[in-house]
C-alpha cells in the first residue's frame, strides 16, 4: 500500500489541527473500536465557514483526509460546504489505497455531521438541506463504504 | 539515524551468510542429484548444509528437510501429518488462538474440508497450559500444533510439558518455531516434538528457504510429488544458494547464543522500561516471563498504530503495529485480541524487534523519537481530548 505524495504531505503536515473554542458547529464521526475517529469543529459566520478544525484518531489517510476536507470547505457557504463528496476528498489527495476510501467517506461525513450541528443549534432542521441525521452511526458495519 | 527494529518481520542477510552461499550462485552449479563430481561436490555442500542446521535444533542430518518457508514447512507438517493419519487416528486437531497465519489459515481451510480444529485461547500474556491442550485431547484427536514463540509479542509456550502430554495420549505435535530458532535453544530433543518448523530469513538468511524437522519413522504425506530429493518427500531441485545460507546462518546464530541472549534482552529491558516511563497510558503486551529476548511489543492509548509507524519511518526508524489499518485488515491483530485487548487498545500497538546488530544507541534514539510522536498524535486525538478534559476535572 503506497501513499500518494499529496496524502503523506497532509499526514506529516496537517492543516487546521485543533479546537476552535467559539464553535457554533461540532460533529465527530468513527469510533474507536474501527480505528478512526474524526471530530470536526466549525465556526461559520453569516451561512459561511470562517473557520474551521479538526482532531482525528486513526491512520495516515484519516488525519490526511480530514486535513483535505477542512481546507476544502473553509471559505465556503454551508450548502457549498454540503456539496463536498468522498470522491472529491479523494482526488484532493491524488487518490487513495482502495482500503482507505472508507477515510475519505468519514471526513465527508465528520463535515455533514458538524454543519447539522450547526443546522439544528440555528433552530433548522439538517434534513432541509439533504442530510440524513443517521449518516454514520458509528459502526462500521452499517456502512458499506467499510465492507 | 536509521534503526532497523523489526527483526520479527525480517533481518539483515550477514555477510558472512552471503559468502557461504556464493558458490552456489558461481561455480558451485551442479545438480546434486547427478553424479559426476560436478554434482557430487553440490552433494557435499547440501549434507553440510543439512549437518549445520541439525546440529543447530540437535537432531540427525536425516531428520531435516530443507523446504522454500515458515510457511510451506508449517503446511506440510500440518496437512501431511493429516492425511497421512486421520484414517486411522481421527480428523481433530488442537492448535491455539494466537498462531501465525500460516498455520491458522491452514488449519481454517482445512475445517470447511471436515477437519474440526479446537484453537485454546491463550491468557492474557499470551499462555497456553499443557493442562489445556490435555483437557482437549479427544480419542479422534491427530495433531497438536502450537508455535513455540509467537510472533507479535513473543510468549514462549511450554513446548516440552505440551509434548509430554502429546506423547501420553499418542497425538503428534507439530510445532511453529520461525520466531525462536537463532534467537532461543531449540532442542528438539529437549522439547520432545515430532516436528519443528523453521525459517532461514529471521535469523539471517535471505528469504525462500526454510526447512522441517521430522522425527525418524513420523510419515507426514507430501505436499507435492516429483523427483527423488530430500529423500522423496519434498521434491524439487534443490535451491542450493537458499540451503547453503541457511546452513552458515543458523550455525552463526546459535553459536553464541546465550551471550546474544542476554545482549538483545538488554535493548528489550531497556526500550520497555524507557517507554513505560516516558509516555503515560501506556500498555505493555509483550509478557514480563518466557519471552524473546528482542521482542517489544506496546499499545500507546489513545493513537492509532500506522500513524505511528509513518512518522516512526520518517525518523528513519523501521516498525511494525497490529493496528487494522497497517495489517490492512478491518481488524486488529487477532494476538492481540486475544490477549484481550479491547479492539482500540489494539489498533494503538508498535513493536519493534531487536537482534545482534541492534544498539543501545538505537534504543536511545527510539526513546527521544517516541515520546514526541505520541504526544504529537495524542494532540491530534479526539481520545485524548476527553481523558486530558476528564484528568483536570
Amino acid at each position: 500500500m503506497i501513499y500518494s505524495a499529496k496524502l503523506m504531505d497532509h499526514f506529516s503536515n496537517p492543516r487546521n489541527v485543533g479546537e476552535l473554542a467559539d464553535a457554533n458547529g461540532v460533529g465527530e464521526v468513527g469510533n474507536a473500536k474501527c480505528g478512526d475517529i474524526m471530530k470536526i469543529y466549525l465556526k461559520i459566520d453569516h451561512d459561511i465557514i470562517t473557520d474551521v478544525k479538526f482532531k482525528t484518531f486513526g491512520c495516515g489517510a484519516a488525519v490526511a483526509t480530514s486535513s483535505m476536507a477542512t481546507e476544502l470547505i473553509k471559505g465556503k457557504s454551508v450548502r457549498e460546504a454540503l456539496q463536498l463528496t468522498n470522491k472529491a476528498v479523494v482526488e484532493a489527495l491524488d487518490g487513495l489505497p482502495p482500503v482507505k476510501i472508507h477515510c475519505s467517506v468519514l471526513a465527508e461525513e465528520a463535515v455533514r455531521a458538524a454543519i447539522a450541528d450547526y443546522l439544528v443549534k440555528q433552530g433548522e432542521n439538517p434534513e432541509d438541506y439533504g442530510i440524513k441525521t443517521s449518516a454514520c452511526g458509528g459502526s462500521c458495519s452499517c456502512c458499506d463504504h467499510c465492507g | 539515524m536509521f534503526v532497523y527494529a523489526d527483526n520479527a518481520a525480517t533481518t539483515h542477510i550477514d555477510p558472512d551468510v552471503v559468502k557461504a552461499m556464493m558458490p552456489a550462485l558461481g561455480e558451485l552449479y551442479g545438480n546434486p542429484s547427478t553424479i559426476y563430481s560436478k554434482g557430487r561436490e553440490a552433494r557435499e555442500a547440501l549434507d553440510k548444509a543439512r549437518e549445520q542446521v541439525a546440529k543447530a535444533i540437535n537432531c540427525r542430518p536425516q531428520e531435516i528437510y530443507f523446504t522454500s518457508c515458515g510457511t510451506e514447512s508449517d503446511n506440510w507438517a500440518i496437512r501431511g501429518i493429516t492425511k497421512h493419519y486421520a484414517a486411522k487416528k481421527g480428523k481433530h486437531i488442537i492448535s491455539t488462538n494466537i498462531e501465525h497465519h500460516a498455520v491458522l489459515e491452514t488449519l481454517k481451510a482445512m475445517e470447511k474440508e471436515g477437519y474440526e480444529v479446537t484453537f485454546l485461547p491463550v491468557n492474557e500474556e499470551g499462555f497456553i497450559t499443557a493442562q489445556q491442550v490435555e483437557d482437549a485431547i479427544r480419542p479422534d484427536t491427530v495433531l497438536i500444533t502450537v508455535m513455540t514463540a509467537n510472533n507479535e509479542i513473543g510468549s514462549i509456550q511450554p513446548i516440552e510439558e505440551i509434548a509430554k502430554v502429546a506423547k501420553e495420549h499418542n497425538v503428534f505435535f507439530h510445532t511453529d518455531a520461525v520466531q525462536a530458532v537463532g534467537h532461543i535453544p531449540v532442542d528438539v530433543q529437549k522439547m520432545g516434538v515430532d516436528l519443528l518448523s523453521l525459517s532461514g530469513h529471521k535469523f539471517h538468511a535471505p528469504k525462500g528457504v526454510g526447512a522441517l524437522y521430522v522425527r525418524r519413522g513420523v510419515l507426514p504425506d507430501n505436499l507435492m510429488n516429483g523427483g527423488g530429493q530430500e529423500r522423496s518427500r519434498r521434491p524439487g531441485t534443490e535451491n542450493m544458494a537458499g540451503i547453503l545460507a541457511i546452513g552458515a546462518a543458523i550455525e552463526k546464530a546459535t553459536a553464541n547464543l546465550e551471550r546474544d541472549m542476554a545482549y538483545v534482552a538488554s535493548l528489550r529491558d531497556r526500550l520497555i522500561d524507557g517507554i513505560v516511563k516516558a509516555i503515560p497510558h501506556c500498555k505493555v503486551n509483550t509478557p514480563s516471563h518466557d519471552r524473546l529476548p528482542g521482542t517489544v511489543n506496546v499499545s500507546i492509548k489513545y493513537i492509532e498504530g500506522e500513524s505511528m509507524l509513518l512518522l516512526l519511518d520518517m525518523n528513519g526508524i523501521c516498525a511494525t503495529s497490529g493496528s487494522a489499518c497497517a495489517s490492512g485488515d478491518l481488524d486488529p491483530s487477532h494476538v492481540l485480541l486475544a490477549i484481550g485487548l479491547p479492539h482500540e487498545i489494539a489498533h494503538g500497538s508498535v513493536r519493534f524487534s531487536f537482534c545482534t546488530e541492534n544498539t543501545m544507541e538505537e534504543v536511545e534514539y527510539i526513546l527521544e523519537v517516541l515520546p514526541k510522536i505520541a504526544q504529537r498524535l495524542r494532540e491530534m486525538s479526539p481520545l485524548w481530548e476527553n481523558v486530558k478534559n476528564q484528568e483536570t476535572l
